[in-house]
């Protein structure tokens, strides 16, 4: 009796959390979509704001939308070429428990909680010392570094999951290091890395803070890699910011195309997950 | 006696975690037989066999002392190319363990690492190597598929024709039945009798039928020192030491 009561009393609590988690975040997306979804129009979609976009006059969140895509793509790309060579040189060549691997892992650990707007200050930083202004290229360069961390470690975690069998059957067959990491490891790993691929992509594009001062703002569409570039979280903060309520509305509106961006993008990552995990083994 | 393929000796196995594993280690394998190295478990058997082809390098906090000659040469010696002793002694592990990626890639994977590329020469390769193994019929017509779609006991037979297909001249094999059913089982215990002519083998097994069945060779480990070797109609039917003659009958595992 005493061992059903502690089952049903477990039960209660993580049935009570569940709905707390998930309770609290269909409440923000219910918002989003109650206050945004009137305020969305295909003007919003396809064009950039207009003189007066800011007290309530046409335009659109167009600049917003192609400055965060291609900041956040720029960034993705670049932290995965760097978190690649990270990660394989952690797994294959570093003893795991070793002094050295567990400094590695503590510091990305560490750099994994550093608040994003540290990361934009360190970027802005980075910008004076080279004479660059806040520009596309002075966010990809902040995002990538906040993606780093959240990149190295999760492919880590990915590749440490290999079976160690898995490794030894190519290893035993004459193949070295780098061959068993490219055809066996990375293959093999293939759907994980391509989750964290997205999950490091989703905290991209959803930050502001770290592209505040690298990246700036602007009207404009995307030209050059050395302008500043206008982003969605930005966007939401600053229409947030004005008094005057349509334009708050707009802000929802911006919030929920990041949202839908955001589903895409992590659709799109499940079906090639599932795809690339064909011939994993299990 | 015949001539030997490796020779051990004085080999000292010590794991970091788990202190001594074999000590002072000293036997010949003979050439084209089949070797079985038995005992109860822990006793070393994986550890020696592993150590044939510094496959035990792998493992970390691991130290190895004393010397393995293949053909002569230490195979620990610092200038080895450690791939080219992997490739020259194959391993069929316990579990199969297929890689990520399709039958046919499975079996060419080992030629295409050494620098095999041409389509012809891998096509009757694989093709080959499948029949050794005694599965090409099976998979002859999805050569493309997933290798981890096909059973236990036809992955394991996949990844004896992927240790084949480098064309090794040992083959170890660390219980490498104990995972199937009894008809894989026998199955590849056929293969390895049947390859005996061609490769010289070595077995871990804790199944003393099957060592009595398959071994020409036999060595027993106990509590990580080697206690007796010798031709297997000796060593089952007249064994010197007394705690090889107490395992054969099963007085303790």
């Amino acid at each position: 009796m005493g061992k059903h009561l502690e089952e049903r009393l477990m039960l209660g609590l993580m049935l009570a959390s569940l709905a707390l988690v998930t309770g609290s975040l269909f409440l923000i997306l219910g918002t989003v979509i109650a206050k945004g979804l009137p305020a969305l129009n295909l003007a919003m979609l396809t064009q950039v704001p207009k003189g007066g976009y800011y007290l309530g006059k046409e335009g659109g969140i167009l600049n917003a939308i192609a400055g965060s895509l291609a900041m956040a793509t720029g960034a993705t790309a670049l932290s995965f070429v760097l978190s690649l060579g990270v990660a394989l040189y952690l797994q294959l060549f570093v003893r795991q428990s070793s002094r050295f691997a567990h400094l590695v892992r503590l510091s990305l650990d560490v750099l994994w909680g550093v608040p994003s707007i540290v990361y934009g200050a360190f970027g802005f930083t980075l910008l004076l010392l080279l004479k660059m202004r806040a520009s596309l290229l002075g966010g990809v360069i902040a995002l990538a570094l906040l993606e780093l961390p959240i990149m190295v470690r999760g492919m880590e975690e990915v590749m440490g999951m290999v079976p160690f069998g898995l490794k030894e059957a190519s290893y035993a067959l004459g193949a070295t290091r780098l061959e068993t990491s490219l055809h066996v490891l990375l293959r093999q790993a293939a759907p994980g890395v391509v989750t964290v691929i997205l999950l490091a992509f989703g905290r991209a594009i959803g930050d502001a803070a770290s592209v505040l001062f690298t990246a700036g703002y602007t009207d404009h569409m995307p030209s050059s890699p050395l302008r500043p570039v206008a982003s969605l979280p930005l966007a939401v903060f600053f229409q947030l910011g004005t008094p005057l309520p349509e334009v708050q509305q707009r802000a929802y509106a911006a919030a929920l195309v990041l949202v839908v961006i955001i589903m895409i993008i992590s659709l799109l990552t499940r079906l090639l997950a599932r795809r690339l995990s064909k011939h994993v083994v299990r | 006696m015949t001539d030997s393929v490796i020779q051990i000796r004085g080999l000292n196995v010590t794991y970091r975690d788990n202190g001594s594993a074999i000590r002072n280690v000293d036997v010949d394998i003979p050439s084209r037989q089949i070797t079985a190295i038995i005992g109860p478990s822990g006793c070393g058997k994986t550890t020696l066999l592993r150590s044939m082809s510094r496959l035990l390098d792998l493992i970390e906090g691991v130290r190895i002392e004393g010397r393995v000659l293949f053909q002569g040469k230490n195979i620990y010696d610092a200038n080895t190319d450690v791939t080219e002793i992997r490739k020259r002694i194959g391993l069929l592990a316990q579990r199969p363990f297929p890689l990520p990626m399709s039958i046919y890639d499975n079996v060419a994977y080992g030629p295409r690492v050494h620098g095999l590329r041409k389509r012809a020469a891998l096509n009757a390769l694989v093709e080959r190597e499948l029949r050794t193994a005694g599965l090409w019929e099976e998979v002859k017509d999805r050569l493309h598929a997933p290798a981890s779609a096909l059973s236990i006991g036809q992955q394991q037979r996949l990844c004896l024709a992927r240790g084949l297909a480098v064309a090794p001249e040992v083959l170890l094999c660390d219980e490498a039945t104990s995972a199937l059913d009894p008809i894989s089982a026998r199955c590849i215990e056929d293969r390895l009798l049947a390859l005996k002519a061609d490769y010289s083998i070595v077995l871990v097994t804790h199944v003393l039928r099957q060592a009595r069945r398959l071994a020409d060779y036999v060595i027993f480990m106990y509590l990580g020192e080697l206690v007796e070797h010798g031709p297997a109609d000796q060593v089952f039917a007249n064994p010197k030491e007394e705690r090889t003659r107490a395992y054969i009958a099963g007085e303790f595992y």
